[in-house]
């Protein structure tokens, strides 16, 4: 099974990040394939940037998106610019306090991520909120994988990674049930 | 009775490939007289001669490289010094002498120059300054006096030339000298102390070229050249550097070993990075 | 006190970054390089990790530089690299050259972008297929492994280590923006585990009883500077005793021997993967990244019920003839994708004994699957 995702967000707010742990996760402690490759705006500061990630069982051979399985903007325009890449009942999830619009054709998940970071006490941590979130959408890798990768990473920060990662994790699994959908596929 | 002395040997034997002689220069040149200079220099160092490297560039003086008896390397044409300054690298222990003709060194090889220069990249450069290309046949360069007739300059030339140790020397280099093919003990011993300087060690070296240069520019024959040598060189070593221009016009030809300070040197300023960073991977 | 070495096992790393943990464990302890996008991780790696090691990596003014610089390196006894992308790789011709004839093993890593000239810096190309083949003046051999994945830039890192010492000659690996910036999972191997060639080095002593170079050998062994081997190393044309000459017949000798290093040597230099190509009717031949989206291309056409395969060329150059020739009596069609408007597709031609049909993709983006499927869809009908 290929799992295609893009996480997009303006400079500083940690997307590509986010899609490195996910890509680094699934490789390393799931034993999966991935791919993460980035795209940024021409504005060498400010713009937006992105990792596409490409999780799968076997090899990778074309490594680059086809159609998105999720899409995660943190930004309001990464919602309307990324949307021609979902695919039909595709999920996007949003950053809710910065994204504001909405897709009949895909299952939107807004998700606190401002909220709940800023409830653990650093707003930075929002992006592995979301990533939390992805990671319940795609069931893929597995939660003990992220915090793995997340430890292994920001080895000072893997207490609040994990808080972070998990609260991502569970708002997302709810919002799925909420909308019938089985967040482990 | 008059006995005639054949010399089987010449003094500098072991230091040249004496069965690539004669060499390819034409009579009147100065660059054997820099190469015996060079020789010379080598003998009085102490430094033996499996640890000399001689690296040249391309054209009369890049021949050098070839006729010397040493570790020796002729390479492309401007690209002497960046050799030389990868190999110094790695074996910081040799001594590490570039010889090449002005065209070679300051024109097309005029970038690598400086920024060995300002990077004090530990060897020694000898730029023969003809002030001409010599080998294509005499055209114009960075150091041909405004006004000099070349092939390339029929009307006399347009161009300013450089003043090589004034650039040399704003750049940023430990020993700075210039002489001329007429000064050769004072040559060989500012070669000799150029084996010494820690950093860049750089000198230029005026010489005759009677067949192209001087045949259009008033030195036809080898001595003409030589004779304005004597007659208009000044040493001076604590010369203004921005006034030693040279115009061949009969004003002062400023020599001198004009600089010699202690600077750190490319080479160690690099080894003390690698005793910071190494043991410091993390393993990945 | 760590060793600096990269630790084995699973990574999951940038193919930039894998290419110089790949040369540290190959030996390379020299860097010289001038920085350029997309290639530019590479050199800021190599500025982190080689003096950790040990090493020396440095910046030069220019590519010229730095390829004069890896030259003069090698013969201090060095390991040594370089990496850049299109326009360096222009100004790198002139001393690619010098390393040809000087016989001085460094490796120079190619990520192309799309060009001419300056063309699109950050985005993928293939376009200097030709060039690093053809690109230096006079007659000369190159050997060139294109990577497909962060494993293989890694792999063959060191396998470009290993041919330029076994060889003495410049090799290069023609990488491009997507395998140099993408992220994926790498496999080191232990140190221990990894083959490592060495040069052959000049004994001195047997100076006094033969000639520096021996034009009927294979490779002769290389004089390092500082251990009294006092041999000259010319650019010019030279015979047995490394004096420049201007004899014709020396000429012929010599080039002989440097092309036949690399001719002679074709066969091992080789490497290709096949894929599905057993009852093939149509096979792709493809490689780089291009290699990724013709596999994915092939499995589609697959799908669709045509008998399909690819040819992965992992060496580009010297070009796999013998492959081609097999391959091409026992197939209808090849199919020769590349990002560029045609040029491996031409030695293809000349070697294959059956159609070839090209697919041009603009430099700018990787070539999509779906292009090739087409192609492969008109080549079986």
């Amino acid at each position: 099974m290929r799992y295609e995702v893009r996480i997009t967000g303006l400079g500083g707010q940690g997307a590509i990040t986010a899609g490195h742990i996910l890509g680094r996760a699934a490789a390393i402690y799931d034993g999966k394939e991935a791919v993460v490759t980035e795209g940024y705006s021409p504005y060498i500061t400010g713009g937006w940037s992105r990792a596409d990630v490409i999780i799968s069982d076997e090899t990778i051979d074309y490594p680059l998106i086809t159609k998105l399985d999720v899409l995660a903007t943190m930004y309001d325009e990464g919602f309307v610019q990324n949307l021609r890449h979902v695919k039909r009942g595709g999920v996007i999830v949003t950053v809710k306090e910065l994204v504001k619009h909405d897709s009949q054709d895909h299952k939107v998940l807004p998700v606190p991520a401002i909220e709940v970071a800023e409830s653990l006490g650093r707003k930075i941590v929002a992006n592995i909120v979301i990533l939390g979130a992805i990671v319940a959408v795609l069931g893929t890798p597995s939660l003990e994988s992220v915090e793995k990768a997340l430890a292994d990473r920001f080895p000072k920060a893997a207490d609040l990674n994990r808080k972070a990662v998990r609260q991502g994790y569970s708002i997302a699994s709810e919002l799925l049930a909420s909308i019938g959908v089985s967040g482990r596929r | 009775m008059t006995q005639v002395v054949k010399a089987q040997r010449h003094p500098r034997d072991r230091l040249l490939r004496s069965e690539r002689l004669p060499h390819i220069w034409c009579p009147g040149c100065g660059i054997g007289i820099v190469m015996a200079a060079y020789a010379d220099a080598i003998e009085a160092s102490g430094i033996p001669p499996e640890k000399h490297v001689c690296i040249s560039g391309i054209g009369c003086t890049g021949r050098v490289s070839g006729y010397m008896h040493l570790d020796s390397f002729h390479t492309t044409h401007g690209r002497a010094i960046a050799f030389a300054t990868g190999l110094s690298l790695v074996r910081p222990d040799l001594e590490v002498t570039v010889i090449s003709g002005d065209g070679d060194i300051c024109t097309i090889g005029g970038n690598h120059l400086i920024h060995a220069a300002r990077r004090n990249v530990d060897i020694n450069v000898i730029m023969v300054n003809n002030f001409n290309y010599g080998m294509t046949g005499g055209q114009h360069g960075g150091t041909t006096p405004l006004g000099a007739k070349t092939y390339t300059s029929p009307y006399g030339n347009f161009e300013n030339p450089f003043n090589i140790p004034y650039l040399v020397a704003a750049a940023g280099a430990s020993f700075v000298a210039r002489w001329t093919t007429l000064h050769v003990r004072q040559l060989i011993n500012a070669i000799k102390r150029m084996m010494s300087v820690e950093g860049f060690a750089f000198i230029e070296v005026i010489s005759p070229c009677p067949p192209t240069f001087g045949e259009f520019n008033n030195f036809p024959e080898a001595l003409d050249m030589m004779e304005y040598f004597r007659k208009h060189s000044v040493v001076d070593h604590n010369a203004d550097l921005s006034k030693i221009d040279i115009r061949l016009q009969g004003e002062p030809l400023v020599v001198g070993n004009f600089v010699d300070r202690r600077r750190p040197s490319y080479q160690e300023l690099i080894q003390e990075t690698i005793r910071r960073a190494s043991g410091r991977g993390e393993g990945i | 006190m760590s060793s600096g070495l990269p630790r084995p096992g699973v990574h999951f790393m940038m193919g930039n970054f894998a290419c110089v943990e790949a040369a540290i464990l190959a030996g390379c302890r020299f860097f010289a390089g001038y920085p350029i996008t997309p290639s530019s991780e590479i050199f800021e790696r190599a500025c982190v990790r080689f003096p950790q090691v040990g090493g020396i990596a440095v910046e030069m003014e220019d590519e010229m530089a730095s390829v004069a610089a890896l030259i003069g390196a090698s013969y201090a006894g060095a390991k040594a690299m370089t990496a850049t992308s299109g326009p360096g790789f222009s100004l790198m011709m002139e001393n690619i050259g010098l390393a040809f004839i000087m016989e001085a093993p460094i490796v120079i890593v190619n990520v192309q972008r799309a060009g001419p000239s300056t063309g699109i810096p950050t985005l993928i190309g293939q376009g200097d297929v030709m060039q690093a083949r053809w690109g230096s003046h006079g007659d000369l051999e190159t050997v060139v492994y294109a990577p497909s994945s962060v494993q293989e830039f890694f792999d063959l890192t060191i396998r470009a280590f290993n041919t330029a010492e076994r060889l003495r000659t410049p090799v290069i690996v023609l990488a491009d923006q997507l395998v140099g910036l993408m992220w994926e999972k790498v496999v080191i191997p232990p140190a221990e585990e990894i083959e490592i060639v060495e040069r052959k080095v000049m004994d001195p002593r047997l100076l006094s009883t033969r000639l520096p170079f021996d034009y009927s050998a294979d490779v002769n062994p290389m004089p390092i500077v500082g251990t009294g081997c006092r041999v000259n190393i010319d650019s010019l044309t030279h015979d047995e005793r490394g004096y420049p000459t201007t004899s014709q017949e020396v000429s012929d000798r010599m080039l002989r021997y440097l092309l036949g290093k690399i001719r002679n040597h074709a066969r091992e230099l080789w490497m290709y993967k096949e894929f599905m190509t057993d009852d093939a009717e149509v096979v792709v031949v493809a490689y780089g990244s291009t290699a990724r989206s013709a596999l994915n291309a092939v499995k589609q056409a697959r799908s669709r019920g045509i008998k399909a395969g690819l040819l992965q060329l992992i060496t580009i150059w010297p070009f796999p003839s013998d492959v081609i020739e097999r391959l091409s009596q026992r197939v209808n069609v090849l199919v020769v994708p590349e990002i560029n408007f045609g040029q491996l597709v031409h030695p293809v031609r000349e070697h294959a004994k059956c159609p070839v049909i090209e697919v041009n993709w603009a430099p700018g983006s990787l070539i999509e699957p779906n292009v090739i499927v087409d192609a492969v869809e008109v080549a079986a009908a």
